[in-house]
């Protein structure tokens, strides 16, 4: 259809204002929110990721991209809400406890909320009990925990211990990522994914989530 | 080549304190912008003469996955001590003429600057003692972190971070940290979002609005810290400035040009430390080092290649092309087949000094060649490679020094740093991604339309700023 593709056109160019009216016409026009929001904004964003994989973009250009994703996605929301129609997931960041990086988890963060995720984030120095208190309070099913040194990423495990002790451990997906991990780092803890970078997140956590 | 008349780091400090801008290069000419020798050489308490005519390796270490609390405080002092020991011990053994330890502390050391005390006088003692039992000549360089990051956003004036830092440098100098130097953070809080949205007007008010004021607050404290404990004020990096942009490009986030231009604002940044008393060597991570020694004349230390066990880098041999200390970051202190990893490092960095060192006996003719293929070989490939060579460094920080405010001087290098890309790329002597060839002009455009009086660049860019994103406040605004 010409106005879906007119407007994932204004999504990818990251024109906030076009893509909002197009968000309000497609509305007008009798498209449900669903099918704007899925077949619109989010493939939108796909195509934006894959660009951004590509090197084709750089991350400024999927951040203006993500902003106009938004701007469509705020004139949808309430319908979607009143309609009962859920994100695809919610989805708890951090970074951990003592470390106070975070650019790579606020890249993950925006690249999971164009994927169609709530986001919850929580920021930097975050212990155990804030993950857990935000998980419930959210009903979220999926956790990403940011570290980006070898002397915080320890604390990890800590948070997963936590989770089990607290009987969330079962209803949610932990996802690590940061610098010193690995794969195998990962595992060894426990958590359920590893994302070795912003650009993979995305399918990591969309891979849990099926 | 001559090397200069040495002056003692405290008359150079009195000097530069009744001088608080500098207006032209110490180090007007090429050929004497090289590698080992600074105009104003810097003497530790064991007797190194850091730019006096000979390059010094610097060992940075960290420990590998392990947390930091009273249980594992004896096995965490053993290693720094083991570290220290055998790294000394190989130096010995390859006849070195000197170590520089980088102690950078880990958080859990700076929120409680007792831990990090008493290992800076364990590693001191281990130094002192190789020193009067074997003349061994070594010395810490005490690098606390910039916690007042802890909080968001951060109290850069008022934060109770900020006794828990400066106790840890006059303690930790009283026990035998010798170089006192920082990452300092001023002005964080808004470059994250500037360098993702590789927004040059929000980076430039980060640095130069922010980060300036904030600077001139820190260094006033640690200057006086070092006065009054007779230590070396060395210097500051922009370390999270530049260097994260510098990553992000390397990953293709954002464009190489872009970090470039972020990278010569930096200079205008880190050069306060100087104007507020510091006197070098400057912060292996500061790849801003090579103008700040232009312009003042101070030793550096760089990290280049060997820093690869910490980060990658385009940089990797030019970086050495002015160095007066030679770094690898840092390293995790883990068993590797040749020995543990620090140890491993020293003996690398060893043998780079060496050839450096061997340059620098034979005389200025082989010096200027082995810096030339240095500079030769990596400018080809990447930006921020080519504003490194010793003639861009110079370029640029004519262009730094001509400016009449810090606004001025971070616009008119960067202007000059794009002209120096663009020409490099026109005569096919830089490879440039055809996307990042498009932001040169688009970074001209803004820094030429940038107010260059402070309050009307303040006015035009604080709309873009999200309220509470920072405390004006904090700064002094």
């Amino acid at each position: 259809m010409d106005l879906l593709k007119d407007l994932t056109e204004s999504v990818i160019t990251g024109n906030a204002t076009r893509t909002v009216e197009l968000t309000e016409k497609a509305l007008d026009e009798g498209l449900s929110a669903s099918q704007i929001l899925n077949d619109g904004l989010i493939a939108a964003m796909e195509i934006v990721g894959v660009k951004f994989k590509n090197n084709e973009f750089y991350v400024p250009e999927m951040l203006i991209a993500a902003r106009a994703m938004k701007a469509g996605l705020k004139i949808l929301k309430p319908i979607l809400v009143k309609g009962g129609i859920e994100p695809i997931g919610k989805f708890v960041v951090g970074t951990v406890k003592g470390d106070l990086h975070d650019i790579g988890k606020n890249l993950v963060s925006m690249m999971i909320e164009g994927a169609g995720f709530q986001v919850i984030d929580l920021g930097v120095d975050v212990p155990a009990e804030k993950f857990i208190a935000a998980v419930q309070e959210n009903d979220a099913q999926i956790v990403g925990i940011s570290a980006l040194l070898t002397t915080t990423m320890v604390n990890m495990k800590e948070i997963i211990d936590a989770f089990e002790a607290s009987g969330i451990r079962d209803s949610v997906k932990v996802v690590v990522g940061g610098a010193p991990l690995t794969d195998k780092f990962a595992k060894e803890i426990g958590a359920d994914g590893y994302a070795q970078d912003a650009a993979t997140a995305v399918e990591v956590v969309k891979g849990l989530i099926n | 080549m001559g090397f200069v008349e040495f002056k003692g780091a405290r008359d150079f400090i009195v000097q530069r304190r009744k001088d608080l801008r500098f207006d032209r290069l110490a180090i007007p000419r090429k050929k004497d912008l090289v590698f080992g020798t600074a105009m104003h050489p810097v003497k530790t308490g064991r007797g190194l003469m850091i730019g006096n005519g000979l390059v010094y390796p610097e060992l940075n270490f960290t420990l590998s996955a392990v947390q930091i609390n009273d249980n594992t405080l004896p096995q965490i002092t053993e290693q720094y001590k083991s570290i220290i020991t055998e790294a000394i011990e190989r130096a010995i053994h390859l006849e070195s003429n000197g170590v520089v330890f980088e102690f950078e502390t880990l958080m859990e050391m700076t929120l409680k600057p007792e831990i990090g005390v008493e290992l800076v006088k364990v590693m001191n003692d281990i130094c002192e003692d190789y020193y009067q039992r074997k003349g061994f000549k070594s010395e810490i360089r005490l690098t606390p972190n910039d916690i007042r990051d802890f909080e968001r956003p951060p109290k850069m004036r008022t934060s109770p971070y900020l006794a828990n830092m400066l106790e840890l440098f006059e303690r930790g100098a009283e026990s035998g940290g010798d170089l006192l130097s920082i990452e300092s953070t001023g002005g964080k809080e808004v470059f994250d979002e500037a360098v993702m949205m590789c927004d040059i007007r929000q980076v430039m008010f980060s640095l130069i609005v922010l980060g300036v004021r904030d600077m001139r607050f820190l260094w006033e404290k640690i200057v006086a810290i070092a006065q009054s404990q007779n230590k070396i004020p060395a210097g500051d990096t922009a370390c999270g400035f530049a260097n994260t942009a510098m990553m992000l490009a390397d990953k293709s986030y954002i464009p190489k040009v872009f970090a470039s231009v972020v990278r010569i604002i930096t200079i205008v940044r880190t050069l306060v430390a100087l104007e507020m008393g510091a006197t070098g060597p400057d912060k292996d991570c500061g790849y801003e080092g090579p103008f700040l020694k232009a312009i003042t004349g101070t030793p550096i230390s760089m990290e280049g290649k060997t820093a690869a066990c910490a980060h990658l880098s385009p940089v990797g041999n030019v970086a050495a092309a002015c160095a007066d200390l030679w770094s690898n970051e840092s390293v995790q202190n883990l068993k590797l087949l040749g020995g543990m990893a620090p140890t491993v490092y020293l003996e690398q960095l060893e043998y780079d000094v060496r050839l450096f060192n061997a340059a620098i006996r034979s005389g200025e003719e082989k010096v200027l060649d082995l810096q030339a293929l240095l500079v030769e070989s990596d400018i080809h490939y990447d930006p921020q490679a080519l504003i490194l060579a010793p003639e861009s460094v110079i370029a640029i920080s004519e262009e730094v020094v001509k400016g009449k405010t810090y606004l001025q001087a971070a616009i008119n290098g960067s202007l000059k740093g794009l002209e120096i890309i663009e020409e490099a790329v026109k005569n096919k002597e830089l490879k440039l991604e055809e996307r990042e060839k498009a932001w040169i002009n688009r970074i001209r455009e803004e820094l030429s339309t940038m107010p260059i009086q402070e309050d009307k660049f303040i006015e035009s860019v604080l709309p873009m700023i999200e309220e509470g994103k920072f405390i004006p406040e904090e700064y002094g605004l």
